[in-house]
């Protein structure tokens, strides 16, 4: 997986997501999405099915070897990206984007059987990262795991895990007690000791858990690396598609929006005519675009393997938070007063932006892991030409002797 | 007739360089040669001292020059403007008169569309043309006139019909710039540089056979010359470079493209401050010590994210035109965008030199650069077309939405102007 990074889709990219365009508008429009939000598990599972009998879609990202379509990330990004225009409720961001990410980044190996049970659809699996402190700062993490025999207890609690209380199994992220190093636990659904607590959210197209673990019986499937390098790439990986997802909703909001403006008359003439809303169309059209551009160069990036993944992955995460927000408001703005009501669908788009803004780390945190990301490549130049002028002087000094 | 290939091209023109570079031979002695060859001007048609090459066969030939350290035909300025607009709309015996002595850089171009009172609205220019026997007598006054107090020549948009609608009473015109009609006067720009004029011109005269285009057909003309302009800005702004040559420069032809340099290029050294120059934002940021300050890191992070995200957008726009796909919203927008990397920009900088922003010349940071950004900047939104008309522009051509209602139907002379 090393290339360059490419600034359009190919032929058979364009052709995937057409098809998935297709099948989405034709199996889920927002009547359907209304219906499934409302219902308990909160997606479709024969849909799910239908998804993977048809388009093998859940294993889009995983290697042909673990029984996955063997597709880079940008595809991953492309079907998120067509997610996220139609907000259809499915075990994809949970089981083959988060839990997909963490498998590969932190237990390629021993993650195989699980990432071979998530392509073929079977298994919907869920990521326990993040904690009731500090978004994505791991340092904070508290939840432990101890060893023993040959298995693990896991003690602890787990935020905001999408899909929490429906997933099969949860990958856990626990500090192994012995070492005080982080690492990845798989738990099943039925352990002792694991509750599960759905979440009331403002967004129910995606559903929250609260996890906790007493004693709960876990095994282990990898470590996190030296400073956390698994768990960055799962964060990296995870944030590129969601920016992906955000660019798929705002792109939907501006084409409503845009549409509506045409049909709506007042004082006469089409509200589209005014400049006072042309403006606002042309400005919130940059933000989209930038962010789309940021969005894809991160995932032909991630495709690439670019060294400065996280720096991109947080440039486009925070962007794309920035921008789906602003699309959601201009969106209802633009509506008026309808845009505000339960029956027009723009609140579907301004809960999953107003909730994507913050999940895995709000704009802020981003920009801040951006400017952290700079910081160590300077430190590192700084080095390397400390090294050359050490290297340098050392000469002058043996010429001069 | 087929077009050579790559290779091919890059043999051709390596061995002709080997065959006729001369750093020692006189400036226009070597032009001349540039343009007998085709060389010089490799996009331009083979009647007239090109060779019809598409951008990537010209990229090639670029590459080649740069590769030898040679210099290439005469470039800075309006001149490929003019050139351009000649192509599409001279006769012939406008192609002869000028096309040569363009490439050469023995003429330079000025561009005489702004007035006073018709700056975004072009078309309601007020300067007029009168025919009298076989020549057109111009009154009228233009502004924001780069390179007039040095061109030889200016391409002048007048009204020659005031009872045809604004649009249809307009012709083009070449005017030679040193006449007793025509007075430069320096404009002077908020940041103290002078790098536009304003040209008064009474009674002037142009030959008939300098006009360009039919009478009433001016619009389309400028049309031309600013549809390329707006090209090239494009170019510059997704950062296309002209190469490395100029770290290897010897010999009298360099010195006396030097000498054409400090000229030509003189009106142009503050624009990379107007465009809020991001690159210094990190550097200076880490150098002051003020990289510490969140505030200073959310907005670099904002500008940086911002600034990568609009060069990814030309990138993609790019790559859409070279697969041969309609032209997205993404093509439209680099020069709003810029406008919003500029602001951003002069606000980190402000961040980051606090006080010290007060500060101009040798006192401000970076020996002036940086009180040149904050004086500079607003002109980025403003200069080539206003972000107000930009975003008419997206809003109508892009994203298709109606137009305003009009109030300058109608013969001119009844439109209400300043």
């Amino acid at each position: 997986m090393s290339g360059t990074v490419t600034f359009a889709h190919t032929e058979e990219q364009a052709l995937f997501r057409d098809s998935l365009r297709k099948f989405l508008d034709t199996t889920s429009p927002t009547t359907r999405v209304r219906q499934v939000m409302e219902s308990e598990s909160g997606f479709d599972a024969q849909l799910w099915k239908r998804m993977a009998d048809e388009l093998a879609l859940p294993g889009i990202g995983i290697a042909e070897a673990e029984g996955g379509a063997g597709f880079g990330w940008t595809e991953v990004c492309i079907a998120m990206e067509e997610f996220g225009r139609t907000l259809c409720p499915s075990p994809f961001m949970a089981s083959s984007v988060l839990s997909m990410a963490a498998l590969a980044s932190m237990a390629p190996k021993t993650g195989a059987a699980l990432l071979s049970s998530i392509a073929s659809g079977e298994r919907h699996c869920a990521l326990a990262a993040q904690e009731l402190q500090g978004q994505w700062d791991f340092d904070a993490w508290q939840c432990t795991a101890t060893q023993q025999g040959e298995g693990w207890r896991l003690d602890g609690v787990k935020h905001l895990v999408v899909d929490g209380a429906q997933a099969q199994t949860l990958l856990v992220v626990a500090r192994q007690s012995d070492r005080r190093t982080l690492a990845l636990f798989e738990v099943e659904a039925d352990a002792e000791g694991l509750v599960r607590r759905p979440l009331k959210v403002i967004d129910s197209t995606r559903r929250l858990a609260l996890v906790s673990l007493t004693g709960a019986a876990a095994l282990l499937l990898g470590p996190a690396g030296e400073h956390h390098s698994g768990l960055e790439r799962t964060l990296d990986l995870a944030s590129i598609a969601l920016a992906n997802e955000m660019v798929g909703g705002m792109t939907r909001l501006f084409a409503d929006t845009l549409a509506y403006t045409r049909l709506r008359v007042q004082f006469g003439r089409n509200i589209a005519s005014f400049q006072a809303i042309k403006h606002r169309m042309a400005e919130l059209l940059i933000q989209v675009e930038l962010a789309r551009s940021a969005a894809h160069y991160a995932a032909s990036a991630a495709d690439a393997g670019m060294d400065n993944l996280s720096y991109l992955a947080s440039l486009a995460k925070s962007l794309a938070s920035d921008a789906y927000l602003l699309a959601a408001q201009e969106a209802i703005q633009l509506h008026g007063g309808i845009g505000f009501t339960w029956d027009n669908d723009t609140h579907l788009w301004f809960k999953r932006a107003k909730s994507s803004e913050v999940f895995l780390g709000t704009p802020v945190w981003h920009r801040e892991r951006m400017i952290r990301a700079l910081e160590k490549s300077v430190e590192k130049s700084v080095e390397k030409s400390g090294e050359r002028a050490g290297e340098r002087s050392g000469e002058r000094s043996g010429a001069n002797a | 007739m087929s077009t050579p290939d790559r290779d091919a091209v890059r043999q051709e023109v390596r061995s002709w360089l080997d065959a006729n570079w001369d750093p020692d031979a006189s400036l226009i002695a070597w032009r001349n040669k540039l343009v007998d060859s085709g060389w010089g001007m490799p996009e331009w048609p083979e009647a007239w001292y090109g060779r019809g090459y598409p951008a990537e066969l010209v990229r090639v030939v670029e590459q080649e020059f740069g590769q030898a350290g040679a210099v290439t035909g005469a470039k800075a300025g309006i001149r490929l403007l003019a050139a351009a607009t000649l192509l599409e709309h001279g006769t012939d015996t406008h192609k002869r008169a000028w096309l040569r002595r363009i490439i050469t850089g023995e003429d330079t171009w000025c561009q005489l569309f702004s007035e006073p009172g018709s700056g975004s609205d072009l078309a309601g220019a007020t300067t007029r043309a009168d025919l009298r026997g076989d020549e057109w007598i111009i009154n009228g006054q233009k502004v924001w006139t780069t390179s007039a107090h040095h061109a030889n020549w200016g391409l002048l948009l007048a009204r020659t019909d005031w009872n045809a609608p604004k649009h249809k009473g307009l012709t083009f015109f070449v005017i030679n710039m040193h006449q007793p009609g025509v007075v430069v006067q320096p404009l002077k720009q908020m940041n103290g540089h002078a790098s536009f004029n304003e040209v008064f011109i009474t009674d002037a005269v142009v030959p008939r056979e300098n006009q360009v285009g039919q009478i009433g057909n001016g619009w389309a003309v400028a049309m031309t010359t600013l549809a390329h302009e707006r090209r090239r800005a494009d170019g510059l702004r997704s950062g296309s470079s002209d190469g490395d040559r100029r770290s290897y420069r010897r010999g009298r032809i360099h010195e006396e493209e030097d000498a054409e340099n400090k000229t030509v290029l003189a009106p142009y050294t503050w624009y990379p401050q107007r465009a809020g120059r991001t690159d210094l934002a990190l550097p200076q940021a880490v150098a002051s010590g003020r990289i510490v300050d969140p505030v200073v890191r959310q907005e670099l992070a904002r500008l940086l994210a911002m600034s990568s995200a609009a060069e990814w957008t030309a990138r993609r726009a790019r790559a859409a035109q070279q697969a041969g796909k309609p032209q997205g919203p993404e093509g439209s927008l680099g020069k709003l965008v810029a406008s919003h990397v500029a602001r951003q920009a002069q606000k980190v900088h402000t961040l980051i030199a606090e006080g010290d922003s007060m500060l101009a010349g040798t006192d401000s940071p970076l020996q002036g650069i940086i009180a040149e950004i904050l004086l500079s900047v607003p002109a980025v939104s403003i200069a080539g077309g206003t972000d107000e008309i930009q975003r008419n522009i997206i809003a109508e051509r892009v994203l298709d939405m109606p137009k305003e209602p009009r109030f300058d139907e109608g013969p001119f002379r009844d439109i209400p102007r300043n």
